[in-house]
């Protein structure tokens, strides 16, 4: 591949997934979840039985991309934080690295209150994504022989 | 980039759908999602315009089944084909595993195509990748029109290097899932390769 996969290992999951668990708890909010930037969903924490969240991730990578576009344009590195406010759901979206984390909130909650958990939650996660990119070219070689293991038969199967 | 989730023992994936406007990339995905179990596919999202050009992107999440106990899911793109969207195709471009360029087989769109081809290869040079090192296949669409241009002179004006070649009917589905096959098995034998 062209630049290097991101490989999670389940101990570094587990550890996502628990800062994911406080932040919600903390900020109040309905749903936290963290995609990769280019809309791949990585781990989340709340009750998403009404949330088609591989879509929400896939457009928030797009929502960041395109800020991120205007940012440029206009002189600015990125937009590190993008804010919606509806009625009565919002959504607050924090780049950490190569990650975005998504929190989704209502009227029990504030925007205040989400901007000040995810600030303290975002410099747990980027500690825990530089392991995450460190073992990913570390463990590399391991991975290569897991899936130098695959045949074209394996391949041809999936389309079967 | 491949994501590769060991937790929930999860290979993820993107393709984009690339070509020239009204080529047919929109059609390619609404027929993979219409074709589908619904089990193996999430929401095809359009972000459109009202006359229903694609403004920023189509997308749908596609799973395919298990390698190695690894569930492979591949997340499928298009980009907007008209000329003046060039930085949205820059964006979603980024993280890309493989590339299908859906060529228009009408004659009076061979400059259109060419054009595309060319933007194509700017703007993954521009996103540090090479057309040349990356999964790519080449579709030539709209096959069933009565204006279209035979297929090895096609070949011959827009293959870059020994991609796959399919001739396609998008809206019928004919090639669509042969094209879509020739990508997804190139972007997982890179995988294997390492």
């Amino acid at each position: 591949m062209t630049d290097t996969p991101m490989i999670m290992r389940e101990q570094q999951y587990e550890r996502i997934v628990s800062v994911l668990h406080k932040l919600r708890a903390e900020s109040l909010s309905r749903v936290v979840f963290l995609v990769d930037k280019n809309g791949q969903p990585i781990a989340v924490q709340g009750d998403v039985s009404n949330i088609d969240t591989t879509s929400l991730a896939s457009l928030a990578a797009g929502n960041v991309a395109a800020t991120g576009g205007m940012a440029q344009l206009i002189g600015e590195k990125e937009f590190p934080t993008l804010s919606h406010e509806g009625e009565r759901e919002s959504i607050h979206i924090c780049i950490i690295g190569r990650t975005l984390l998504v929190v989704v909130f209502d009227d029990r909650s504030s925007l205040g209150l989400v901007k000040l958990r995810v600030k303290q939650a975002s410099r747990e996660l980027a500690l825990i994504f530089e392991d995450v990119e460190r073992d990913s070219q570390q463990k590399r070689e391991q991975d290569d022989s897991l899936f130098a293991g695959i045949t074209d038969d394996d391949i041809d199967s999936l389309f079967n | 980039m491949t994501f590769i989730n060991y937790a929930s023992r999860e290979i993820n994936c993107k393709i984009v759908y690339y070509g020239p406007g009204l080529c047919g990339k929109t059609t390619n995905l609404q027929y993979i999602y219409d074709s589908t179990a619904p089990a193996s596919k999430g929401k095809l999202i359009s972000l459109a315009t009202e006359t229903d050009r694609t403004l920023f992107f189509d997308f749908m999440p596609l799973e395919l089944g298990t390698v190695r106990g690894f569930k492979t899911r591949f997340h499928l793109y298009t980009v907007p084909g008209q000329v003046f969207y060039d930085a949205s195709r820059k964006l979603i471009l980024k993280g890309v595993d493989g590339v299908v360029f859906v060529a228009d087989s009408q004659e009076e769109r061979m400059d259109a195509n060419i054009e595309a081809l060319y933007n194509l290869e700017e703007n993954l040079k521009a996103n540090g990748y090479d057309l040349m090192k990356l999964p790519y296949v080449l579709q030539l669409n709209k096959r069933d029109l009565p204006n279209v241009i035979p297929p090895d002179e096609l070949v011959s004006e827009l293959r870059r290097k020994d991609e796959a070649v399919h001739e396609a009917v998008a809206y019928k589905g004919v090639g669509v899932f042969d094209t879509l096959k020739s990508v997804a098995k190139q972007v997982l034998t890179e995988l294997r390769k390492g």
